[in-house]
């Protein structure tokens, strides 16, 4: 077998299963370790589930509100975010991609540069621009989403690009337009329920991408899940790991979720 | 309003002829500085089949675009039952339209694909459904109506995307290439079946193509195109026996392209006189264009080497070499079986011949 013909061969099961082992053993490892902090009794060594059942308490409510507040703070963010990619990105890159071709590198350009760009920059630019909004909208935590529209740009970029160029939506739309169909129509009925997968992922990538932004909301000094546990943390490690493990749970459900939905569009196409 | 859009109450009622003319009338297309179409006039009458021929780039599809209200135009006028429609949109000609990639929506089945159209019209559930079946029934396809696209083949595709073009009982149907990603043998039938549905149904139809022989085969008249204009529009017969222009000669069907002499009306090949299609030329040397069926292999002639012989079903085509090393097709009936290398003698038949100076 020539150099040539190995690499293009595909990995036997076993070596697949070391893979796998080891990429595993690696995200493994720190989450058994969070999830087993979070049942260690003091440094005792022993093992209680009081930091548990102790979030459900009357105490917990009073003592960990800001906490509570942050993480509703986050939600608002994460469907604002969300709000942000489909009625922003999505119609725009529907539009490029029916009626101006040629800007599609263009676009592409622009939401990539995000990703260039480490968050503190990011922030040291936004921070003027924030003066202006909250002038506008006031200082409500929601308002950080305005950034992060910006931040999950490459990543919801890249899921609906995706799904654009995986289904012929000028012949679509064309021939939904031939049939009496207005634009509005062509969108709703048509190019949507075919983007689905695309959609799903970008909405799901976004909302991961502000469940666990720090730096941004820090620096501008909002509240978010993120920095709440910071300061939770100086006070009560266990609860702060108890939360960064529900918000790892989270979003790793919503990623099974994306991948599920692609599994079974891919199923259907291949049938 | 997609509401006042004319529809049929039924498939069976629009089986009487009701199609509509058209007409573009100096239509001009530019792509910068491109000239896609060229001040093109193209009059339809109601229920005529009429195809658009031409190599890539010609423009035709640009002009079935330009009907449909896909493309803008930058100049004249597209009438519709006497109507301009040139500012319509699209979703408001009444046009039905299928084209050359599979565009039916992945997400619906081929009832619901059929349905749409209906649905843009806003007919009642009952109706629209008897009617989609109806029309998924005239394709032949009334079985395959709870499937998906991706569970058809690429015939039956264009079938229900046909269906699905006529159930609204457009006022034009227009085809863009639609056979084109079908193989040679479903192409056939789908040509056929597609002209069978049309003579039913009545309406007028544009049909792109750069198959000549599918133009010929289907079209009440075809219209040839080169450059953004149309170098002659007539039936097939016209067009195959009295090309107007060297190029129609050369694109429709097969055309050997002889060195001659023209003087006074005549064209002189290799000592045969042969009348010259259209006038206004001046005498001098020309190439001629003869048709392979023009051409006869016998006893005695023009001298001639076999090069190559191809059975082709219910004929053979010769290629031979002339002596000043010209190289000619002939088409004769199958029981003459020249082998190559066989010396031969050609005789032409007489028909009269298109010339371009040389």
């Amino acid at each position: 077998m020539t150099a040539a013909q190995r690499i293009g061969t595909e990995p036997s099961k076993l070596t697949r299963g070391i893979i796998l082992g080891v990429v595993g053993i690696v995200f493994a490892i720190p989450i058994i370790a969070m999830v087993q902090f979070t049942f260690r009794d003091g440094l005792g060594g022993g093992l209680t589930l009081d930091h548990w059942t102790g979030l459900f308490s009357e105490e917990a409510a009073r003592t960990y509100r800001g906490l509570f507040q942050a993480i509703g703070n986050s939600a608002v963010l994460a469907i604002v975010t969300v709000g942000i990619v489909l009625v922003v990105l999505l119609p725009t890159m529907i539009l490029v991609h029916l009626q101006f071709p040629k800007l599609k590198r263009v676009l592409e350009f622009i939401c990539i540069i995000p990703i260039t760009v480490p968050a503190i920059v990011l922030v040291v630019g936004l921070a003027p621009v924030y003066s202006v909004v909250v002038k506008i909208f006031g200082s409500g935590a929601w308002t950080l989403a305005f950034a992060y529209g910006i931040t999950v740009l490459p990543y919801a970029y890249r899921a609906i690009q995706a799904n654009l160029d995986a289904i012929p939506v000028v012949t679509l739309s064309e021939a939904a337009r031939s049939l009496g169909a207005g634009w509005i129509t062509v969108l709703r009925t048509v190019l949507l329920p075919n983007l689905r997968r695309g959609v799903l992922a970008a909405s799901f990538i976004s909302v991961a991408v502000v469940l666990g932004e720090f730096t941004i909301a820090s620096l501008l000094n909002r509240v978010n899940l993120q920095t709440a546990l910071l300061q939770v943390s100086q006070s009560d490690p266990y609860v702060a790991v108890i939360f960064a493990f529900l918000a790892l749970v989270l979003v790793f459900v919503l990623l099974l979720i994306i991948g599920r939905v692609g599994s079974s569009g891919r199923n259907r196409n291949q049938s | 309003m997609t509401s006042s859009i004319p529809i049929a109450t039924t498939i069976a009622s629009s089986l009487s002829a009701e199609g509509a003319t058209v007409e573009l009338i100096g239509v001009v297309k530019d792509y910068g500085s491109h000239r896609a179409l060229n001040a093109i006039d193209l009059k339809i009458q109601p229920g005529e089949f009429i195809a658009l021929l031409g190599p890539s780039g010609c423009g035709k599809t640009t002009a079935l675009r330009a009907l449909s209200g896909l493309e803008t135009v930058n100049g004249g006028r597209i009438l519709i039952d006497g109507v301009d429609v040139a500012a319509v949109p699209t979703n408001k000609r009444d046009i039905g339209m299928v084209f050359q990639s599979y565009s039916l929506f992945p997400h619906m089945t081929s009832l619901e694909n059929v349905e749409f159209g209906l649905r843009m019209r806003k007919v009642a559930a009952g109706e629209r459904r008897s009617r989609a079946l109806e029309a998924l029934e005239m394709v032949g396809l009334g079985a395959f109506a709870e499937r998906f696209a991706h569970q058809l083949s690429g015939g039956q595709q264009q079938r229900v995307a046909l269906a699905r073009a006529l159930v609204t009982r457009p006022r034009v149907l227009l085809l863009d290439e639609p056979l084109s990603a079908l193989d040679a043998k479903v192409r056939v039938s789908l040509r056929d079946e597609i002209r069978r549905i049309q003579t039913e149904l009545g309406i007028t139809t544009v049909f792109v193509t750069h198959d000549q022989e599918e133009a010929l085969a289907v079209a009440d008249r075809v219209a040839v195109m080169k450059d953004g204009i149309i170098e002659q529009i007539g039936t097939p017969e016209e067009l195959y026996t009295t090309p107007a222009t060297p190029f129609v000669a050369d694109f429709v069907g097969l055309s050997n392209r002889v060195s001659a002499q023209l003087s006074g009306g005549t064209v002189l090949v290799h000592g045969t006189k042969l009348d010259l299609l259209g006038d206004g030329q001046p005498d001098g040397p020309v190439t001629a264009y003869i048709r392979p069926e023009d051409i006869a292999i016998e006893g005695k002639g023009i001298p001639a080497t076999v090069v190559a012989s191809s059975f082709l079903g219910s004929l053979r085509r010769t290629q031979v070499v002339l002596d000043d090393g010209s190289l000619l097709s002939i088409q004769h009936d199958v029981d003459t079986r020249p082998q190559p290398g066989d010396a031969v003698f050609l005789r032409l038949k007489g028909s009269p011949v298109s010339a371009v100076p040389r």
